[in-house]
């Protein structure tokens, strides 16, 4: 569009569009350079640390740190970590599977009342998790499984958004002709699901999983509610206790500094290689 | 997407004939059409069954539960001693709730914090949205990236970083700031909400972004380049044209949002660790964590969870009961598409 400009228009033009790049240079830089900060401060040892002396590569210390952090309290750090893999890794590949089989059969299937099943999933998105983190704590003292790997474990299977991002892509991905004809070679409703419709919601089930995948591993309320044992804490959890040791102790800064860097980085890898899949899940979300 | 789509129904025809081949016994049944929906809802049942499974226990059964838990209360019969006897209390633990002036000044620092953030954050992500649509930006995609990636950042791991940017001694911002001779306590009286609101803009900003960029590109061309035909110049354009095409989007970003800054937690409670402004019952949720695990007040912790949950489904409900009135136009056009 921008060549068909007549001359005249060229000059404010020009102005405008330098203007514009540095409002959103200037806001791409509020968001990377505290990210920036983090990887340069992981990478110096505790007194170049507090002289705020970030730039100089002369005390190149990354390795040091981490050396610190995997030795500190018995390297409990690789624990956590391990842990935080577990609930994650594991809760949204089970959570995205079940909860994109639900929104298929929303889509697939006609059944009296089940626009009235949606609307209690749909109320299920409205209420965020934290509201449900206590009533859960006092359910599962009752039940005796506070303080396990199950009472983080199972609530974070509970992904109602994922239902309705299920349901959003089986309408895009899954024409209906594709398992009308699976009907007429006589497959089996779910032998359809699972051999033909699952492969055709392939990128649903990732974007699903990848949102799932955030949501565990940025939860903090729910461990921090139902566990007391640190060897079942996930990182969030860890680092938390760890920073209220570095107010007293300020040898825990680079601890938690260089500890924080290890947990953002797989979600930062994840979200740049899947770029794909979380924009088509905001899209989708987008399009109410 | 749509290529997305084509390329998958290729790719996954092959496999679905095989997959039917290898079940030519239910082929005479299916000629029944009782027993094929018979079929066809057992099937629906299977698939739907784990979730509503996880729906119950994880979600209806805790809400019943705190709801039961708010009318009671635990006793303990005279100086302490004895037993602890859980008792039917009504409404007692409510009245508690709603006339206890620091669950009350949670509220009021929530409702402060929605005031500044909500509105902050609608203007300035449909704002670098349009931006990012005017087409002027270079390298889009990466600003894109750029502006999404704080998202990838947990909660907590934000918190930590923005905290020791505020933190004197250990942040380059403040010493900056200090050799301009400008001392800010970011951690001060009247400083520490504002500091917070740019946490929590710092990790969703980006995210939002990309949800009113995803509507504004689905906008049609048509209508832009006519209003340009028609003389009118980019930021007319914009607004008067782009911006009542999106306010949809706007809805929901402006309802996700509330709904999670009502349940504001993790931020102040890691700030609480640095400084005494913010207080151990900060927020709703603050208060009701510090009911149950400091107080151990369980009765109380469960009306304030019921409150918190009450309040949270009235504003939202009540937001898209509103935006669904308001909206219809916009909602025919998205639906012709």
């Amino acid at each position: 569009m921008s060549g068909f400009a007549p001359p005249r228009a060229a000059r404010p033009r020009l102005l405008g569009r330098t203007a514009v790049n540095a409002v959103v240079g200037l806001s791409v830089l509020y968001t990377l350079l505290p990210v920036l900060w983090l990887v340069l401060a992981a990478a110096k040892n505790r007194d170049a640390l507090f002289s705020s002396d970030l730039l100089s590569l002369g005390d190149f210390s990354l390795a040091d740190n981490i050396s610190t952090l995997f030795a500190t309290q018995d390297g409990i750090y690789g624990r956590w970590y391990v842990n935080s893999l577990l609930y994650a890794v594991l809760g949204a590949a089970l959570g995205s599977m079940v909860s994109v089989a639900c929104g298929y059969a929303f889509d697939k299937y006609r059944f009296r009342g089940k626009e009235k099943l949606f609307g209690l999933v749909l109320a299920g998105v409205m209420v965020p998790p934290t509201v449900l983190a206590l009533p859960l704590y006092l359910m599962a003292s009752e039940v005796g499984v506070v303080n396990t790997f199950w009472s983080v474990f199972i609530p974070v299977l509970f992904n109602p958004f994922g239902v309705y991002l299920g349901r959003v892509f089986s309408q895009g991905y899954v024409p209906d002709e594709v398992l009308e004809a699976a009907r007429v070679d006589g497959a089996g409703e779910l032998a359809s699901y699972f051999r033909v419709a699952l492969r055709m919601l392939g990128p649903g089930v990732v974007t699903v999983f990848l949102f799932q995948l955030t949501a565990i591993w940025n939860n903090f309320f729910l461990p921090m509610v139902m566990l007391s044992d640190q060897s079942l804490f996930p990182v969030s959890l860890g680092l938390y206790i760890w920073n209220s040791s570095a107010v007293v102790t300020p040898d825990y800064y680079p601890v938690v500094i260089t500890g924080s860097l290890l947990a953002v980085l797989p979600l930062i890898v994840a979200f740049v290689l899947l770029q794909r899949y979380w924009k088509s899940g905001l899209t989708a979300g987008s399009v109410k | 997407m749509t290529t997305t789509t084509t390329t998958q129904t290729g790719a996954a025809g092959a496999p679905g004939r095989a997959g039917a081949g290898a079940r030519p016994a239910a082929v005479p049944r299916s000629g029944a059409p009782d027993t094929a929906r018979r079929r066809r809802l057992g099937a629906c049942a299977a698939l739907m069954t784990p979730f509503f499974v996880l729906l119950v226990v994880v979600f209806l059964v805790p809400v019943g539960g705190a709801v039961w838990l708010s009318f009671f209360s635990d006793d303990q019969p005279g100086l302490g001693f004895g037993p602890e006897r859980t008792v039917f209390a009504g409404l007692r633990s409510y009245r508690a709730v709603l006339s206890d002036p620091t669950f009350l000044a949670g509220l009021g620092t929530t409702a402060l914090y929605c005031l500044v953030y909500i509105p902050l954050m609608v203007l300035l992500a449909l704002a670098l949205a349009l931006l990012l649509d005017s087409g002027a930006v270079r390298l889009r995609r990466t600003a894109q990236l750029g502006l999404f990636l704080p998202h990838a950042v947990p909660g907590l791991i934000a918190a930590v970083i923005w905290l020791y940017l505020y933190t004197p001694g250990l942040s380059p911002v403040v010493e900056a700031l200090a050799e301009a001779d400008i001392t800010v306590d970011f951690l001060g009286v009247d400083t520490v909400l504002p500091s917070i609101v740019n946490v929590a803009m710092w990790s969703n900003l980006g995210y939002n972004v990309v949800i009113f960029y995803a509507a504004l590109q689905a906008v049609p061309r048509e209508l832009t380049e006519a209003a340009l035909v028609d003389g009118a110049g980019p930021v007319r354009t914009a607004l008067q044209i782009k911006v009542p095409l999106v306010r949809a989007s706007g809805v929901m970003v402006a309802m996700f949002t509330l709904i999670w800054s009502l349940q504001l937690f993790t931020e102040p409670m890691l700030l609480s660790q640095a400084t005494p402004i913010v207080g151990s019952r900060f927020t709703p949720n603050m208060y009701i964590y510090d009911a149950a695990f400091t107080r151990n007040n369980y009765g109380l912790a469960a009306a304030a969870s019921v409150v918190l949950l009450a309040v949270t489904v009235a504003l939202s409900y009540g937001l898209s009961r509103w935006s669904n009135r308001t909206g219809a136009a916009h909602a025919a056009q998205e639906g012709s598409r």
